[in-house]
């Protein structure tokens, strides 16, 4: 019973350290330097009624918005800063104009022409009122206002630039103290920026790289597994987290942590590892293992559409081998049912001696079927007056893919296999 | 013929352009030249008449009367007296006025001073320089009171006639307000008076006065003016005054028709009004035109006495106290719109007999609503009097309506009919005429009222509608004040010098000179002031690329400007200034310029004929407005009408408009303009070159002046890199606040710090390198190796494009060669894919899977530098 509930927090505290990446609670790695410079330019902002832009760029799970939460976290901790700050946080998925972007300033700001949650007036109208709200304030005694922009390359596209310009325009001007903060992963951002956008934008980048190596890589992976020191039952806490050291030395471990950490850096793809292994753990199987880690680590890795041709039966096997040798033949050139049906043909009148003949709607059947699962993809978008047999398609697997598949796929015929091998072996 | 198809025309578009009826007014001059200036070719008069056509009233005002003045926002007329009336050699009608101000034409910052509540009928005795005070006499809308009062004195509680009565406590200057000095007070008070005694006198003589009327037609017929009647004034200013639409009325014909400048011309279009009035009024006119004539045969019935009693009445302008029975209600202003069509007609007959038939006619026959009993095959003599039945018509009923309420009104009507009205009525027992002539004052007042009301109701929906906030709904925020809250904690100012010195590199800081644009800025200031000394319009375009100073340079010559003009050594100017960037759509330029020239908010649309017409009429007390138009390019629409405008009404004779536009590229009128917009731009040209490395240096170490934060040669290092590269002077400002904030991280104690050249290139490099490189060495290993793959593959094929699948097999051999496990295929997508994010690749949409097309977004040179450093 108190094994169990412990596992209930353990499950808890790792989910949610796994799943909420924004999560300010959590820990920044490898971004001091920037921490340091968003922070310093923020406080900056608050405590001297500073006006700034900056953009935050780095790749997807590169910590971005954590960077961000954390800093915000820390500034609202300050004394001097304390509801001296106002924020408005846009997102470009969300806002996909101006005219809804003013909006929500507007109702994030709560202006005067704000009631409830409904903003009152026209586009024209609320940019109006909007600027001439900025504008009337000073250095010193408005309350600076923080524009969170997520997505920022988003609002790049909307007409004119607009919103962006003046944002950067009130940063660059003497009216009320507004830093603005783009996140983006473009790297290419400041080249999509208008001329007259790009000059008023104060072209401080803060780059975020996951630029650790391997060892860190590990500390973060111990570091993430490991459980708080405020954990209710302190023996169990004790016995978890030596194991978590184990594992962190175990040679195992470290192949499938290094593998991982070549394919990819970001600590996203390491939150969804460790989130497959930590789920195995039960009472009935109380610690992480290697094997654990090695089983999550097959299941992260495997391809996707392979996994699909072990559900396929022989024939639609045999039709995709019978497109393979059609690519190899044809050098990569679009393909139509009724070529597959001859190759399909030709393996059977000469080759095949377990496969039964079908008939030539049932292997239609089948074609579709694969179409349907997008193993084979048409080149145009089939139309009603286009025979299907005549259709052009391709083939969305590569041959090694197939090769792959079928020695894992279960009782495969011999020839069919030997077929596959080569297209010429029934000669 | 000819005249009147054209005018049918005109007319008709009228009605168009706005729907509201237009009433024509004639000026004409009241009595003969007092004195004539050879030289100058210029005649003064002593008053004016002001003929309403449709209306057919008569206004007749003379040198000292108090007189409201067309303006800029239709609601809101200029007050003036009316100093001196003369006509100049081109036939141009002028008056010389001496101004009020309401407190609207205040500046909003200073009406502080006051310190009192302002009522809307007080106005301030003007003796701010500058204004024009010779407006086109066609600008005068009718008279008014203005009552001096000295500062305690409370405004007295007036319910009646609010729109004609102002009060004058204090004189306004431009800087201060003053108490009114004795001696204008008193002039002010004389001029009142004067109104006063000659009501008086009219009245008294009324035995003499009894002839007085019928000399005076005859006399304004033949326009011989040899002795000009002050009664026949009187009449004019009583009517007028109880037209309280008036002006509006005049706004929107003066809208439609600012075409037709002089009288002479409107005169002629006036003669043959009658085909558009018959037109217009259908039945009710007909029926009078035949009316009319009945009137002419009849046999006289009346003397002329009893017209003029009546006429005396009018002329003191009392509204009588006594309850007036109905019937005789409708005699109305018969009086002055005789008066009118004598003059229109230049008929020789005598009009007497008209007058006292016709109102014998109204008498008897005014209860009746069928005039059906009058046709007669007679030809109708077509005159503009033939709308005189239509008129008492409908008013007739609205007065019906009305009446009750008004009666209360007139009870409590201006003092001096009070004192009057007692020998008005001895006047009338003496002339035991069957109609009292109280009455028809009385209908007569009943009867404009109302009409002025329904007027304005018709005319101006949109106007009056749109001028009142709507106080009574809460809900809709109409009124919010744009602000942003307030601090909580003070601002803490810099402690060292590296925060001083970023607080004054900072590109809002606003320097106390602008260095290196001395040129320019000489340059635009002498065309502005010149324009403005002229009192002329004209336009300037100005380009260059971004943050070259164009916009701060501008700003710099506004503030100058405004600097002269508060020391009087310029003529007063308004300053507008609208950003392309800043507007939604083009169109909405006109109603933010509307705005910030008279406070009205309205639509595009009608914003912009409000504009038109602001520049190309007239304005008496307008100021020049300096527009600088920012982001010019983006005012760009497909038919380009917003640039034509603006770029026309500086070319209008009475715009005293002066235009800066701002934009990036040199070429834009070439460019994007159509001939006609850019033939009226102008060539008064400017362009802002990029700033070279010393003139950056300069404006570095001038903003540096007296702190001692950066090393020379670091401020020389950024200058040059900018000048380099762009020229921008932000950049370089930001780029020396960067590297303030290096200096700072580096330094650990708390030791003074210089920014030095290392601390310059390291800002130099964040922001001028390419992430690219960086992006690629930080990639993971599986990364950089497809990034190999695809090098690999273009150089295969030759082509710099390459399918995931080829780079794919590529991506597996490369492996094998360096040992490593090959992805497979689902990881290599999502590694293409997370480069794609990036844009180090450029990538197709991802649902074509194996046979996406993926190229480099940066050179194959950059992609194997970056790769080989490792």
């Amino acid at each position: 019973m108190h094994l169990a509930r412990n596992y209930f927090w353990v499950q808890k505290i790792l989910r949610e350290r796994f799943c909420h990446h924004f999560c300010a609670a959590g820990k920044l790695f490898g971004m001091e330097q920037q921490y340091r410079h968003l922070l310093e330019l923020l406080r900056r902002t608050t405590v001297h009624g500073e006006s700034n832009s900056a953009l935050v760029i780095g790749p997807r799970g590169s910590g971005k918005t954590a960077l961000l939460n954390h800093v915000l976290k820390d500034l609202r901790e300050m004394t001097q800063v304390r509801e001296n700050l106002l924020e408005v946080h846009l997102n470009g998925l969300l806002q996909t104009n101006d005219k809804v972007a003013l909006k929500e300033i507007t109702r994030q700001l709560q202006l005067e022409n704000v009631v409830g949650d409904k903003v009152f007036g026209s586009f024209a109208e609320n940019l109006a009122f909007l600027l001439e709200a900025l504008r009337k304030g000073n250095r010193t005694s408005s309350c600076p206002i923080l524009f969170v922009l997520d997505e920022f390359d988003l609002f790049v596209h909307h007409k004119n630039q607009s919103l962006l310009y003046n944002l950067f325009d009130i940063s660059q001007s003497a009216q009320t103290p507004v830093t603005v903060i783009g996140l983006t992963c473009r790297q290419d951002i400041l080249e999509l920026l208008e001329k007259r956008v790009k000059s008023r934008f104060s072209h401080r980048q803060i780059y975020l790289m996951n630029s650790f190596d391997f060892k860190q890589y590990i500390k973060i992976f111990k570091n993430q597994l490991s459980l708080p020191a405020e954990f209710p039952d302190e023996p169990f806490a004790q016995k978890w987290n030596n194991n978590v050291q184990h594992l962190s030395e175990d040679k195992a471990v470290q192949d499938v942590l290094q593998k991982l950490f070549h394919h990819s850096k970001d600590l996203r793809s390491l939150h969804l590892l460790l989130m497959l292994a930590v789920s195995a753990v039960t009472v009935h199987h109380p610690l992480l293992t290697a094997a654990d880690l090695q089983e999550a680590s097959r299941q992260h890795s495997t391809d996707s559409k392979a996994n699909i041709v072990h559900g396929l039966s022989v024939l639609e096997i045999c039709l995709i081998i019978a497109m393979k040798h059609l690519n190899e033949v044809y050098d990569g050139e679009p393909f139509n049912f009724q070529m597959v049906y001859n190759e399909f043909q030709k393996f059977i009148q000469r080759k095949a001696h377990s496969m039964y003949n079908f008939e030539k709607p049932v292997v239609m059947k089948a074609f579709e079927h694969l179409l349907q699962l997008e193993l084979v993809q048409p080149l145009e978008r089939p139309s009603a007056r286009a025979q299907r047999e005549f259709l052009l398609l391709k083939l969305l697997l590569d041959s090694s893919q197939i090769m792959e598949a079928l020695q894992l796929y279960p009782n495969c015929p011999t020839d069919v296999k030997q077929w596959a091998a080569s297209s010429l072996s029934w000669l | 013929m000819i005249k009147k198809c054209l005018f049918i025309c005109f007319s008709f578009s009228l009605g168009i352009m706005n729907t509201r009826q237009q009433s024509k007014l004639i000026y004409s001059w009241y009595g003969k030249p007092l004195g004539s200036d050879r030289k100058l070719r210029t005649s003064h008069y002593k008053g004016i008449l002001i003929t309403s056509e449709s209306s057919k009233t008569e206004t007749c005002i003379q040198l000292g009367d108090f007189i409201l003045v067309e303006g800029v926002n239709a609601d809101q007329p200029y007050v003036a007296q009316l100093v001196d009336l003369y006509e100049d050699g081109a036939q141009h009608k002028h008056a010389v006025v001496q101004w009020f101000c309401r407190l609207e034409e205040i500046p909003q910052n200073q009406r502080k001073m006051l310190k009192r509540d302002i009522s809307a009928q007080e106005v301030f005795f003007d003796q701010v320089l500058g204004y024009d005070t010779d407006i086109a006499a066609e600008t005068i809308i009718k008279s008014i009171m203005v009552i001096p009062l000295h500062l305690g004195e409370e405004l007295p509680v007036i319910t009646l006639n609010k729109e004609q009565t102002f009060y004058v406590k204090q004189s306004w200057d431009g800087k201060c307000f003053k108490v009114l000095s004795p001696d204008t007070f008193s002039k002010l008070k004389e001029a009142n008076k004067t109104r006063g005694v000659i009501t008086n006198s009219s009245k008294a003589s009324i035995p003499s006065d009894i002839f007085t009327p019928v000399k005076k037609k005859t006399e304004s017929v033949v326009r011989s003016a040899t002795k000009p009647k002050k009664i026949d004034m009187e009449i004019e200013s009583k009517h007028s005054s109880s037209k309280s639409s008036l002006s509006k009325e005049r706004h929107s014909q003066r809208m439609a028709n600012n075409d037709i400048k002089t009288p002479t011309a409107r005169k002629k279009l006036e003669l043959n009004s009658p085909t558009r009035s018959k037109g217009r009024l259908l039945g009710y006119e007909v029926l009078g035109l035949l009316d009319d004539d009945c009137d002419a045969t009849a046999p006289l019935e009346q003397s002329a006495t009893k017209r003029k009693v009546k006429f005396t009445n009018d002329i003191l302008g009392s509204p009588p106290k006594i309850p007036c029975s109905d019937d005789k209600s409708k005699s109305t202003t018969q009086s002055a719109e005789h008066h009118q069509s004598d003059i229109m007609r230049l008929s020789p007959y005598t009009k007497v007999n008209d007058f006292s038939d016709e109102d014998k006619n109204l008498q008897e026959k005014d209860d009746v609503p069928s005039l059906g009993g009058y046709q007669s095959s007679q030809s109708p003599v077509v005159t503009p009097r033939s709308r005189r039945r239509c008129v008492q018509k409908t008013s007739a009923l609205i007065a019906e309506q009305i009446s009750m309420l008004d009666q209360e009104d007139f009870l409590s009507d201006s003092d001096s009919s009070y004192s009057l009205s007692s020998e008005e009525k001895e006047d009338d027992d003496d002339d035991d005429v069957p109609c009292t002539p109280e009455k028809k004052t009385k209908s007569n007042r009943i009867l404009s009222t109302p009409k002025s009301s329904r007027k304005s109701a018709v005319h101006t929906p949109a106007k009056t509608l749109r001028k009142t906030p709507l106080k009574g709904t809460p809900r809709t925020p109409r009124n919010a004040t744009p602000e942003i809250p307030r601090r909580i904690q003070a601002t803490q100012e810099p402690a060292s010098v590296l925060e001083e010195a970023r607080l004054r590199l900072h590109v809002s800081a606003i320097p106390e000179s602008l260095p290196c644009r001395e040129e320019e800025f000489q340059d635009i200031y002498n065309f502005v002031e010149s324009k403005l000394i002229d009192g002329t319009g004209g336009c300037m375009y100005i380009s260059g690329v971004p943050g070259t100073g164009k916009t701060a340079t501008v700003h710099e010559v506004i503030r100058c400007l405004q600097q002269a003009a508060e020391n009087d050594e310029l003529p007063p100017f308004q300053f507008v200034e609208i950003n392309g960037m800043k507007l939604t759509d083009p169109h909405q330029a006109y109603v933010q310029i509307l705005e910030f020239l008279t406070g009205q908010k309205v639509t595009a649309t009608h914003a912009a004929v409000l504009l038109a017409k602001l520049f190309s009429t007239p304005g008496p007390k307008r100021k020049t407005t300096v527009l600088i138009v920012d982001e010019l390019d983006l005012l760009w629409t497909q038919k380009q009408n917003v640039m034509y405008n603006l770029f026309d009404w500086p070319t209008q004779r009475h715009s005293k408009l002066i235009i800066l536009a701002i934009a990036n590229t040199m070429d834009l009128p070439e460019r994007i303009m159509m001939n006609r917009v850019a033939s009226r731009l102008g060539l008064t040209r400017m362009s802002f070159q990029p700033y070279t490395y010393k003139q950056l240096q300069q404006i570095v170490s001038s903003r540096l002046k007296g702190v001692k934060a950066f090393e020379e040669d670091a401020v020389q290092l950024v200058s040059r890199k900018v000048a380099a590269l762009s020229g921008d002077a932000r950049r370089c400002l930001d780029i020396c606040r960067r590297a303030t904030e290096i200096c700072e991280f580096a330094r650990q104690k708390r030791a003074p710090e210089m920014v030095r050249m290392a601390h310059v290139t390291e800002a130099i490099d964040e922001m001028f390198s390419s992430p690219y490189v960086n992006a690629i060495r930080n990639a993971s290993l599986h990364e950089q190796i497809f990034l190999k793959a695809i090098l690999a593959e273009f150089r295969r094929a030759g082509v710099e494009e390459a399918t995931v699948q080829q780079i794919y097999h590529h991506h597996v051999a490369l492996c094998r060669m360096e040992g490593l496990q090959s992805p497979t295929v689902s990881e290599t997508m999502a590694i293409c894919s997370r480069l794609g994010a990036c844009r180090l690749l450029l990538v197709e949409a991802s649902s074509k899977y194996l046979h996406m097309r993926v190229r480099l977004n940066l050179s194959q040179d950059d992609v194997m530098y970056a790769l080989r450093e490792e």
